[in-house]
């Protein structure tokens, strides 16, 4: 058992050392006793040659404590073993209290003086936290001959043209500023409160050992005094160097930030990534700011030193499937159908129910090809005019229909990126996702303007439509759509207006989409211009998309992609982030407004189209015969409902694309194909569109997944997709973009599933929700399937519980009519269902439960929480006593 | 290889299994038990208490072999007494057996001896511990079972197997009781019955303690629990077992927490009682009883099956089959 000398670090780490001082603070001669912890000898005892140092600076008011982890993992031997060396600030933690106001400049100087006394040589790599970060920075970019790289997590380096956080005025106010900070311990408790989930006992008392009376705490004090809010400051100058001198910093930057920082705030990380635009960013949803005690950095640390370092992954072996080939193809930008129609005066857009300001009577609205491209010129011009340039993002909140359409070309014309977030995700998910993206620029209808001020997203505030000047104060609007466009009309001469029009970076962002978030937080995904018309592309040789076609959009994402398809596109009636509102009525009406052939819906607006098919007239029925393309993506559909829309669409080729926000589509299925394919283990979801390429990394028995790409029928694995459309990467989410690009070439879904024989896909559910049991590992999908086929059950569910290797298999379902309290199924029910799996998937059910709704994802309404259920499941068969005491 | 084995206990419905199961292998039998039980086909009966060491002793003579299931089961009775049969008669026939040169020694144990009133969901084995078991059963099985393991030598090979909830045709403990209370209408589910139980078939528990003696170079020196390896929610068992009996299955669902402070309750009286002479009879509810029925038993099998290089024949449905068949005919409806 190591001497521990308090909780996490071992006695071995600690080391006290006398420095010299060259601070302007100090009397010259002064020497200084520094406190550290540092594992060199603990390295050298293992025989473990480091490759660099991490020089670890905490900030105020904890101290070296707070970098335990990294010390921990550095001489762990599980990685490149690291040095790492966290210091206690001097007046800090358990280093010496000085007597004189310490300055920035002097704190970085401080620090060079340690190093200079360590005799630290070799590449170092700077890690800092709170104000210890731009003490880092500052040591960083006077150090740069070994600089190898920085991580900062929850800091800042400039105050970003905003005052300073409310906690820090307070702190820093002269009737609160001593008491607060120096005389009571309330800021020290106060910072480690901001832990979440909370401190452990023993943890919190260790970082406050070193500030225990208010002698110990001058330095926390003088810390937060010398904050430099303005540019009066003394510190100011300091400050001001350090954040134009990173600027130029070319070494490796990796940035970990939790955002329910009350202080150190999403607006600070967008100032650092402006500053270091390299950087890796992974911002930690849920966390705070004492973000290495919230989750595990060194992990992400340690392995991102590592990729930085390390030498490219090896091609895929001989014999092995390869990712799609990037094909250097001539890039044809989103806009290229809309610029060569600019004469056309044929039917571009149909909005069937425009939003409609001063109660005037709604109606369809339709703007011919050449309007379209009009109003996304002038739009572009309006929107460069108030100063939205390339690579700034904007975000859009605005409803579906023309508007969104002319704002979302507008914005890919001048190169800003797109940051499309609906309200599928839930009022919170929409907010955590908005901030997250963090758009520069935000345009919105008024409910958007209003949450937005509500909750204060980021971004200058644009508003969709006019608003009164009250109102508008009230939301601090800045501009309106409507303005934007009257600031400049379009150019008499077409041609040369054309030279002026500038052409996006094929390669730069395009746009921002969020996945649903029924796992977790709704990740951001992030698009190129080249991979925006890889999908387009995609979608036209898949279906034969063409100029001509004309297509009722019924889902949110297509009702954009009608213009740079080249297909006219009609949004019916209905509120399109919520698909259940689409009558069969408004699909008729929509599509006999542009003469229909295809159309493109949710299952769950099909749902209804067919629930409401009974009201439909003749004439209406008549606008469906032209439809010859059904797309409906979004979840699986069973086949008796296509069924039904066969009848409805007598003309149609019916298809149910697979795919996700990461890459849409991967697969294509048609009624036809899913009639041949029978029922398996899973949803059939037929074979790769156009361009991608579909293969499994294979399920090991106890879960985890084998780091190779397998074509091979019936392997059951982690479904992997490469394709040109495949986005480029999650948004400020380093650590989990790197997991999903583990693979070279592949994108890692998160779906499990097997290609069989014939090549085609069959999905057998979420890698989060597969089921370890004694007898090898099983997914849920096929189970849930025959389950649901038993009589009087609804949806259901197939759950593992108990521990990993020794699970057992719980079914939890819907009921027809619903179970009016959640517990065991009735007898017959429970007999019914576990001989439908038993006899079809050969899966033994220990339970069978009942619920009156199954937990699902908003978006569709279709993705169902099985890690949920599983721990519900779980607690209801433990019996009354399911806690440990 | 034919061997000399003595199963103690054989007058109760495993060791009776056990007895025939060894027998029908070849093996020369000998029974030791208090009450006189018929013998059979290659069995050889003795009466006899394992808390006489002379008794014991002249049971154990030219044994190749021992399994000991003799024990005092109960929900309620005396330390003193348990302690007597269950840890006295364990000691006793530990240090005959050893003298006598008996080579192996199986000792049946119960997963109760590492339970400790929470759910258990899927885990292992664990050590027994007297001093958290619950109830006297528990305990001195808990003590009895850490002597015998810990007797264990290369030539004094010992085994510890924990059958879980032993049920099937002929059966008192668990069957014949659910069944007489359910007909009387005196069986509630606790907490609607949901919680997840695993359960042996005897045939099962027989085979996996027969196999135990077979292969007691990997077995030796461990405890394992055996099951059905199918979990059921415990209305579903016992509606299974009232249907294959033909009464009327459990509808009534009682608090678990009730059961167990009213179990707390019975349990003492029931013994006030039992000492004066006023009730022969189990008590219709105890807290050991009512934790049984309200907390989840599942044990994860993997250990067990490899050990033992088996798996159960007869499956849950199975079982409740031949139980009907034995209440004569298919199950009432």
């Amino acid at each position: 058992m190591v001497a521990e000398l308090w909780p996490g670090v071992p006695a071995a780490w600690s080391r006290r050392i006398r420095v010299p001082s060259t601070a302007a603070a100090d009397p010259a001669g002064s020497r200084h006793n520094w406190h550290l912890l540092d594992n060199g000898e603990e390295l050298a005892a293992r025989g473990l040659d480091p490759v660099g140092t991490l020089l670890c600076v905490h900030g105020n008011p904890t101290w070296s404590y707070l970098w335990r982890s990294l010390l921990a993992a550095g001489s762990s031997g599980q990685s490149a073993p690291w040095r790492v060396i966290a210091v206690d600030q001097l007046d800090m933690g358990f280093s010496a209290r000085t007597r004189v106001i310490r300055r920035l400049e002097d704190r970085i100087t401080d620090l060079g003086d340690l190093t200079g006394a360590l005799g630290l040589s070799g590449p170092v790599v700077t890690v800092g936290h709170d104000w210890g970060g731009i003490i880092s920075l500052g040591w960083a970019t006077r150090h740069r001959e070994q600089l190898a790289g920085v991580v900062l997590t929850n800091t800042a380096v400039h105050p970003a043209g905003h005052p300073l956080p409310a906690p820090l005025q307070l702190a820093l106010h002269p009737a609160v500023h001593r008491w607060g900070t120096t005389t009571s311990d309330a800021f020290v408790r106060v910072t480690h409160a901001l832990a979440r989930p909370a401190l452990a006992r023993e943890v919190r008392a260790a970082f406050r050992a070193p500030y225990r009376g208010a002698a110990r705490r001058a330095g926390v004090g003088n810390f937060v005094a010398d904050i430099p809010a303005g540019e009066s400051h003394p510190s100011w100058p300091a400050l001001a160097r350090v954040a134009e001198d990173i600027r130029d910093l070319e070494v490796p930057a990796l940035l970990l930030w939790g955002p329910e920082d009350p202080v150190f705030s999403d607006r600070y990380l967008r100032d650092l990534m402006d500053r270091l635009p390299h950087a890796d960013v992974h911002r930690f949803e849920g966390a705070g700011h004492l973000l290495p005690e919230d989750v595990d950095v060194a992990g992400p640390v340690f392995s991102w030193l590592g990729s930085r370092g390390g030498a490219n992954p090896d091609a895929a072996a001989d014999g092995l499937p390869r990712p799609a080939a990037v094909e250097a193809e001539a890039f044809v930008p989103m806009l290229a159908e809309l610029d060569g129609r600019r004469q056309d005066s044929s039917p571009a857009v149909v909005d069937m129910a425009p939003r409609v300001p001063d109660g005037a009577v709604p109606g369809p609205v339709t703007l011919t090809w050449a309007e379209l491209a009009q109003r996304v010129d002038r739009l572009a011009a309006g929107l460069s005019g108030i100063g939205v340039k390339a690579g700034d993002r904007v975000s859009l909140l605005v409803p579906p229909g023309i508007d969104l359409t002319c704002l979302a070309y507008a914005c890919l014309r001048i190169g800003a990126v797109i940051v499309v977030a609906d309200t599928g995700l839930g009022t919170k998910g929409l907010s955590r996702a908005i901030r997250g993206a963090g758009p520069d620029w935000l345009v919105g209808v008024e409910r958007a303007l209003a949450a937005a001020r509500l909750f204060g997203w980021p971004g200058v505030r644009i508003s969709a439509t006019e608003l009164g000047s009250t109102v508008r104060r009230l939301y601090g609007v800045a501009h309106t759509v409507p303005e934007l466009e009257a600031d400049r009309p379009p150019g008499p001469d077409a041609g040369a207006e054309r030279l002026s029009r500038p052409t996006a970076d094929p390669d730069a962002d395009a746009a921002v989409l969020f996945t649903s978030g029924s796992t977790g937080p709704a990740k951001g995904v992030v698009y190129t211009h080249r991979q925006l018309a890889a999908m387009r592309d995609t979608l036209k040789q898949t279906y034969g998309l063409k100029a001509g076609t004309a297509l009722v959009a019924g889902f949110a994402p297509f009702a954009l992609l009608g213009p740079a398809l080249g297909a006219t596109s009609a949004t019916p009636d209905m509120d399109v982030t919520a698909p259940r509102t689409l009558s069969a009525a408004a699909l008729a009406d929509a599509a006999a407004a542009v003469g229909a052939t295809a159309v493109f819906a949710s299952p769950a607006a099909l749902a209804n189209v067919l629930a409401t098919a009974g009201t439909l007239q003749a004439g209406q029925r008549d606008a469906f015969a032209g439809v010859e393309l059904l797309l409906s993506a979004g979840a699986p559909i069973p086949e008796p409902l296509l069924a039904q829309v066969q009848d409805l669409l007598p003309a149609a080729s019916l298809h149910t694309p697979y795919g996700m926000t990461e890459a849409l589509p991967v697969t294509d299925i048609s009624l036809e194909q899913i009639r041949a394919a029978g029922t398996g283990n899973g949803v059939c979801v037929g074979t790769a569109v156009a361009g991608a390429r579909v293969a499994v990394a294979a399920l090991r028995p106890d879960g985890s997944v084998a780091d190779e790409a397998s074509a091979e029928p019936g392997v059951t694995g982690e479904i992997l997709v490469s394709a040109p459309h495949v986005k480029d990467r999650y948004d400020r989410l380093w650590i989990t973009q790197e997991h999903s690009a583990s693979l070279p070439g592949w994108h890692r879904t998160g779906d499990v599933g097997h290609l069989d024989a014939e090549g085609r896909l069959w999905v057998e559910g979420r890698l989060g929700h597969i089921l370890t049991t004694a007898d090898g590992v099983r997914t849920p999908v096929a189970a849930e399937q025959l389950a649901a086929t038993a009589d009087g059950a609804g949806r259901a569910a197939v759950v593992g519980i108990g521990p990993a290797g020794a699970q057992v298999a719980v079914a939890v379902l819907e009921t027809v009519p619903p179970a009016k309290s959640a517990g065991p199924a009735p007898q017959e029910l429970a007999q019914a269902v576990r001989s439908a799996v038993l006899n079809g998937a050969d899966l033994e059910l220990a339970a069978v439960l009942t619920v009156k709704d199954l937990p699902t994802d908003i978006r569709h309404n279709s993705k169902i929480d099985r890690t949920e259920l599983a721990v519900w499941a779980a607690e209801v068969l433990a019996g009354g006593k399911a806690k440990r005491p | 290889m034919s061997l000399q084995v003595l199963v103690t206990g054989a007058s109760g419905l495993l060791g009776g299994a056990v007895a025939r199961l060894l027998a029908d292998k070849g093996h020369r039998v000998r029974t030791f038990q208090r009450r006189h039980t018929a013998g059979g086909p290659g069995l050889e009966v003795l009466s006899g208490t394992v808390t006489d060491p002379a008794a014991v002793r002249a049971a154990v003579e030219g044994a190749d072999a021992v399994i000991h299931l003799a024990a005092k089961v109960s929900f309620t009775g005396g330390w003193d007494e348990f302690a007597a049969v269950n840890i006295g008669g364990t000691r006793n026939l530990l240090d005959a057996a050893r003298a006598a040169g008996a080579r192996d020694f199986v000792f049946v144990s119960s997963p109760s001896v590492a339970h400790f009133g929470h759910a258990l969901a899927g885990e292992g084995a664990g050590r027994a511990d007297p001093q958290r078991a619950r109830g006297n059963y528990a305990r001195s099985k808990a003590a009895a079972e850490l002597i015998a393991l810990a007797a264990d030598a290369p030539s004094f090979r010992v085994a510890a197997v924990r059958p879980h909830v032993v049920w099937g045709p002929g059966d008192t403990q668990l069957v014949e009781r659910v069944v007489k209370r359910a007909a009387a209408g005196r069986l509630p589910l606790l907490d609607h019955g949901a919680a997840l139980i695993d359960t042996t078939y005897i045939d099962n528990a027989a085979a996996a303690i027969v196999r135990a003696l077979e292969r007691m170079d990997q077995a030796r020196g461990q405890a394992l629990v055996v099951t059905n390896g199918q979990p059921r929610p415990v209305g579903e068992l016992l509606a299974g077992i009232c249907t294959a009996a033909g009464v009327r299955p459990p509808s009534w669902s009682v608090p678990g927490w009730l059961a167990r402070g009213a179990g707390s309750v019975v349990e003492k009286a029931w013994l006030v009682a039992g000492a004066r002479g006023w009730v022969r009879d189990e008590p219709p509810m105890t807290r050991f009883l009512a934790e049984q029925l309200s907390t989840a038993h599942w044990f994860d099998q993997r250990q067990t099956r490899q050990v033992l290089d088996w798996v159960p024949e007869v499956g849950l449905d199975e079982g409740l089959k031949r139980l009907a068949a034995y209440y004569g005919g298919g199950p009432a409806r």
